[in-house]
């Protein structure tokens, strides 16, 4: 039996179950989704976009789900604790497929935001979460079409309009069961015209058990609006993750996204960035540093569909080992989109003969007064620069690290708040060295 | 300033297609459709042995099995492969006098096209090899080449004469089971060129094919196969047009190169096939496959192409770098108008020791047309010292056409060194200004900024056909800048 028809069965025989547990409005966009699943199937090995991360396969494992939503014991400050030092921001928690309610006494957001479950807004707030929920998945691949079928809660954050939130918002998704598990998560941000917000996502598993998610956020930029966005990366070998992140921007918003990949086990980052209204601004960056098996694929749609728009990317890995890079960037310009300036760059390390890069940076182009440029390289560190070092008494192992962190510094540089750029320069240093899958909050992270 | 220039371009746009004519020459066409059936006509018209024709009906059972290929950034419209007609013979006449003269009407046409067949005429240094629809029609200074050993004539030819050759070198860089044109072309090819330069020879004159399709409802389906043997030189240069019909013809070729050890082969291309109307009515669809193999150490193969011509273009002329230190090089400046559609690129694969690669590629698109770069640079695991540069271009001439960019890149070894470019932009208003306000048109400040633009490629040109294309890119580009 193959992978999809399982989980059309799984889905047909639980359906009453995940529906009376699921507000209504999950639930209408859910029968969409489930009848364009049931037509398409998993991507397949052909499939152009799926060509080097093969998904078919990641579903054939026995997954357990939680469709009964049975809430898990303990808290996650039990097994989680934020390492990132002098970070000033608001936590929330998604564990595994639900958002954590939080018991702790938490500073109050201004008035109008909207911060909590997407489920129970979907029931106290039908209105906005019918506007904006599933509206740019519904388009995506069969994959957001799977996560949709299945979705039962995740986050919602809606910033009303003129309100800026002031400090940053880190939400964290964990995963911890005692089982192989499925999970698939759904992230809502609404940031209305003229307000802005700065969010954090982490991802981290804390269980030594083989885990797949899916994980859809749909971002919608009303007219005016800011959104600063850093997606980290931390979980095992063991771990699959397959993530699209849907980004709307309407006129003169700015999006800044920045994607880091530090330990993982296979990543399908699906980004696609639509600039609706004219002078909307775009910026994504990526990092990924991989090792052993692991698997990236950053997969980047940038779709220009109004004049006067402005998108950057920027891509870099750095393979050791086996482990393998994909990275496909596409730029799309439509005919009416002039006055485009749109810039894409990747780079890649490879520092083994058994790595892998698969790169495919490419141009669509309908118009004609337009800048587009996009330049992708694959090399290995500067001989001279490792042998002027090493003349100058670095050793060459500190000289490579160097180099690779210097390499890895032009993205970290991106982000915008400054606690977690030194935070990550650190666990980048640490990751290079080999020393962070070690680092139980030894002392110096506690600091 | 833009409008003036819009209706510039839009004067020389009409000008017609110049090779369109249709040259009045009976004809020998058979039968319309494609089965087993026509497989051993077409195979015992030319007389054939019987491996070619089972190899023949390999390719076309495989064919059988395959589906049109949709991944190109192209819309095909369905082809109806039982219309066409595949062989025709405009030869046909001459054959049944018993006579070695060729047809006074088929010297005609291709003096019109400028390709003279009289030796005596034709330009020094250029052996041609002159193909219209399914046959050869004559081959120049074969006397002269076969004194240094060097082998120029037809395919037909070449698989009654030197069968073994043949049966070694062909289907061996492109397979019958490669792709859907490939198939179809292994079942039905009629002519096209056979070169072999033996060891130690540098060929003294540029060869040269010249396809013509003449007849209605025909397709062409010529094969070229080049075998450069050790320490040998050629430059093989290919030029073709077809008359302009309502309905679109189909082209498949095939084209392998086989270079051996310290070989060096030189393949330059000016297609300038019907393009089809400013309506986008008719026109050939180019559906091309064309390889090379580097087998030997330092060898190299060079594509130089201009592709100016075609409704359809599909084409990837590719280096399959195996020995070590080899050299891959592809140039190209394709140039779509009206509602012309390009796919065009190469494939370098880098399996040997230092092997180096450089892809140079300039799209221009004008009108409604769209204009892809596909390539891709695989370095393998044991290619250690693998060198890529690659360039990708592209001019956008007009608010209605398209320029796309698809590179691929699959690196499986540290210590390879790839860069890949592109950029795409229109000419700017600061440079027609600054060529104005020096007195130089509109209309000619376009033609300099342009043709400077694919100087790098056209440089790369033999002489003859260097002027050509640059002439060819003058006429074909225009209707669009604005």
């Amino acid at each position: 039996m193959s992978n999809e028809k399982e989980y059309i069965e799984i889905f047909d025989n639980n359906r009453p179950l995940i529906e009376t547990l699921c507000s209504a409005l999950l639930n209408k966009e859910r029968a969409k989704a489930f009848e364009q699943f049931k037509s398409t199937g998993f991507p397949k090995r052909d499939d152009e976009e799926y060509r080097r991360t093969p998904i078919d396969k990641l579903f054939a494992a026995d997954y357990g789900m939680n469709l009964g939503r049975l809430p898990l014991q303990g808290s996650p400050a039990d097994f989680f604790s934020c390492d990132v030092p002098n970070l000033r921001a608001r936590q929330e928690y998604i564990i595994n497929d639900s958002f954590y309610r939080d018991a702790a006494e938490k500073s109050p957001l201004p008035e109008g935001v909207l911060l909590g479950s997407l489920d129970q807004f979907a029931q106290t707030h039908p209105e906005l979460v019918e506007a904006y929920y599933n509206r740019q998945a519904q388009e995506s691949d069969s994959l957001a079409q799977f996560n949709t079928t299945f979705v039962q809660d995740g986050l919602l954050l809606y910033v009303p309009r003129d309100t800026k939130l002031s400090e940053p918002i880190q939400i964290v998704t964990l995963l911890r069961s005692n089982i192989e598990m499925l999970s698939n998560r759904r992230l809502l941000i609404i940031i209305d015209q003229n307000a802005t917000a700065d969010l954090l996502i982490c991802d981290h598993s804390s269980n030594d058990k083989q885990t797949l998610s899916t994980q859809v956020t749909e971002i919608f930029l009303r007219r005016g609006a800011a959104l600063n966005i850093v997606e980290i990366e931390e979980t095992g070998e063991k771990n699959s993750r397959l993530a699209h992140l849907l980004v709307n921007q309407e006129s003169d918003s700015r999006l800044n996204h920045c994607c880091i990949t530090l330990t993982n086990g296979l990543t399908r980052n699906n980004i696609k960035v639509t600039l609706a209204g004219s002078g909307a601004e775009a910026h994504l960056g990526g990092l990924a540093i991989c090792d052993k098996n692991q698997h990236t694929d950053n997969n980047t749609l940038v779709e220009h569909k109004a004049s006067h728009c402005n998108s950057s990317e920027l891509y870099k890995y750095i393979l050791d080992e086996e482990a393998t890079g994909v990275f496909s960037g596409r730029m799309l310009i439509c005919p009416d989109a002039q006055q485009t300036t749109s810039c894409q760059t990747n780079r890649n390390l490879c520092l083994t003969k058994c790595a892998r890069m698969y790169a495919q940076p490419q141009l669509e182009i309908y118009a004609d007064d337009v800048k587009c440029s996009h330049g992708s390289t694959v090399g290995q560190l500067d001989e001279n620069a490792l042998f002027y070092m090493q003349q100058r008494g670095i050793s060459k192992d500190e000289a490579r690290h160097l180099l690779m962190f210097a390499f890895a510094g032009e993205v970290i540089e991106k982000i915008n708040i400054e606690a977690l750029r030194d935070r990550l320069h650190l666990l980048i240093e640490k990751r290079f060295r080999g020393e962070l899958n070690r680092c139980k909050r030894c002392a110096l992270c506690k600091q | 300033m833009k409008k003036k220039s819009n209706n510039i371009f839009r004067k020389i746009a009409d000008k017609a297609y110049e090779y369109g004519f249709v040259s009045n020459i009976k004809t020998e066409i058979i039968d319309k459709g494609l089965n087993e059936d026509v497989i051993r006509l077409i195979s015992s018209k030319k007389n054939e042995p019987q491996w070619m024709l089972e190899f023949r009906l390999q390719a076309y059972r495989h064919w059988l099995t395959l589906e049109t290929p949709q991944w190109a950034h192209l819309d095909i419209p369905p082809i109806d492969y039982q219309a066409i007609s595949y062989y025709a013979d405009p030869t046909k006449k001459s054959k049944d006098k018993q006579n070695k003269e060729i047809d006074p009407e088929l010297m005609k046409t291709f003096e019109k096209l400028g390709i003279p067949l009289e030796e005596r005429l034709a330009l020094s240094g250029t052996a041609v090899d002159a193909v219209m629809d399914s046959v050869s029609v004559k081959t120049t200074f074969k006397e002269e080449l076969k004194e240094k050993g060097i082998i120029f004539c037809s395919m037909s030819e070449a698989i009654q004469e030197y069968p073994d050759l043949v049966r070694k070198y062909l289907g061996t860089v492109v397979n019958y089971r490669d792709n859907f044109f490939a198939a179809l072309n292994s079942a039905v090819f009629s002519d096209g060129s056979f070169v072999y330069i033996p060891a130690g020879v540098r060929c003294p004159m540029e060869l040269s094919t010249y396809f013509r399709i003449n007849a209605a409802n025909t397709g062409q389906f010529e094969r070229t196969l080049i075998v450069a043997d050790d320490n040998s030189y050629v430059s093989y240069l290919e030029g073709c047009t077809a008359p302009m019909r309502d309905e679109n013809q189909l082209h498949a070729a095939i084209v392998e190169i086989v270079v051996c050890e310290n070989a060096e082969v030189k393949y330059s291309t000016v297609q300038n096939w019907y393009p089809g109307d400013a309506e986008g009515k008719g026109g050939v669809y180019n559906f091309v496959t064309k390889r090379g193999d580097c087998r030997g150490n330092n060898s190299k193969l060079s594509w130089t192409q201009v592709e100016t011509g075609s409704a359809i273009t599909w084409k990837y002329p590719s280096c399959i770098l195996r020995g070590d230190n080899s050299q891959g090089e592809f140039y190209s400046v394709a140039v779509t108008n009206n509602y012309q559609q390009a796919d065009t690129g190469t494939k370098m694969i880098h399996l040997g020791r230092n092997t180096r690669s450089t892809i140079i590629s300039k799209g221009i698109s004008a009108g409604k047309s769209q204009n892809s770069y596909r390539g891709l640079v695989r370095v393998s695991k044991n290619a250690d010292g693998a060198r890529n540069y690659s360039q990708c271009d592209s001019l956008l001439l007009g608010d209605k056409c398209g320029a796309h960019t698809f590179p691929y890149m699959d690196i499986h070894n540290d210590n390879a060194v790839i860069e890949h470019e592109a950029t795409t932009s229109k000419i700017s208003e600061e440079q027609l200004f600054y060529c104005n306000q020096r007195g130089i048109g509109t209309e000619e400040a376009i033609g300099l900024i342009v043709n400077g633009y694919a100087k790098e490629v056209l440089n790369k040109l033999p002489m003859e056909f260097a002027i050509e294309a640059q002439k060819l890119l003058s006429v074909s580009l225009e209707g669009a800048v604005g």
